[in-house]
């Protein structure tokens, strides 16, 4: 896939970072301020996609991505599985919130729920961005 | 409030309209984002950032992933000839509306007032969420743990499709 023009490059190279510490910051105070795993994975891939869309990629860099995407998606999903499971196990049933509540309004606080904003967050970014993914090499499998 | 909400209606349906209308398929696309991020701005007055936040990126991702698809593509619409279908459909749509305001005529008179909502679950997540779960957005405290089933379920379904896409958009099919 081909890039766009220097300038876009430019800025997308400058805002990318900053829209990925936002998509970050979203996923992480999930539990406190509006937003949460999937509004901030969907940030995340946002920031992947444009660098992608705007600096073109290799045929051959992005099949390494593609495994890597997979990766981190199922990684994320077993680590919201496992937090289930995990409450299964200590208590009584799924989705028990084993950890302690905190203090209302800290960072670390509310149980589990900053844990399965985290595994929501890393699931959904790398769903994203192996969709996109699949839709440029399937374009490049046409032209052939 | 009210009646920003009306005409924000109002613009949602038009561009609803001009997005099916419309022959050039570049121009049906953007109309569809007006209903997207006129959506967005309707949760924001309504009082919902959790939504607005995720509404408005999907949104422009979807709308993204559209116009690059449009411009690898085509950009007219295909011509569809216009014979007994139409006139069938037509006639069926008319019925249906019929049938349906017969229906909802009697409905929207019982129905409560706007913005007081009759069910009673929500009233004890307002009042326990914070001291059950500990998390101070009461959004994040339903989804994650009164009702993390659901949130499970959406999970495994994105799951299940980037499967699917990989599935139909793979590079070399089986032989025969």
């Amino acid at each position: 896939m081909k890039g766009m023009t220097e300038i876009v490059r430019t800025i997308s190279r400058l805002l990318a970072g900053l829209i990925f510490f936002y998509g970050v910051y979203i996923v992480l105070f999930g539990h406190l301020t509006p937003g949460g795993g999937f509004a901030g994975g969907v940030i995340i891939s946002g920031a992947f996609i444009l660098l992608i869309v705007a600096n073109g990629v290799d045929d051959e860099k992005i099949k390494g991505e593609k495994e890597r995407a997979g990766f981190l998606e199922s990684l994320g999903i077993f680590l919201f599985w496992i937090i289930a499971i995990i409450g299964l196990c200590t208590g009584t049933f799924f989705f028990l919130n084993f950890l302690g509540k905190g203090r209302p309004l800290n960072m670390f606080s509310a149980g589990t729920i900053p844990l399965c904003n985290i595994g929501v967050g890393i699931e959904v970014s790398a769903a994203l961005c192996s969709i996109v993914i699949a839709f440029i090499l399937v374009k490049k499998g046409e032209n052939k | 409030m009210f009646i920003i909400l009306i005409l924000l209606m109002i613009l949602m349906i038009t561009g609803a309209i001009v997005a099916i209308q419309s022959k050039d398929l570049l121009s049906a696309v953007i109309s569809m984002g007006i209903v997207g991020f006129g959506l967005t701005l309707v949760f924001l007055i309504l009082q919902a950032p959790d939504l607005a936040i995720v509404q408005i990126v999907v949104e422009t991702l979807t709308l993204i992933i559209l116009i690059a698809a449009i411009l690898k593509t085509t950009m007219k619409e295909c011509k569809v000839k216009k014979s007994a279908v139409v006139i069938y459909s037509g006639i069926a749509t008319v019925v249906l509306l019929i049938v349906l305001l017969f229906i909802l005529g009697d409905t929207f008179e019982r129905l409560p007032d706007f913005g007081c909502s009759t069910l009673r679950m929500s009233e004890y997540y307002l009042e326990q969420g914070l001291k059950k779960t500990g998390a101070a957005n009461l959004v994040a405290s339903v989804i994650l743990d009164f009702r993390a089933y659901d949130t499970l379920g959406e999970a495994t379904v994105l799951f299940t499709a980037v499967m699917g896409i990989w599935a139909v958009l793979r590079r070399k099919g089986r032989k025969k």
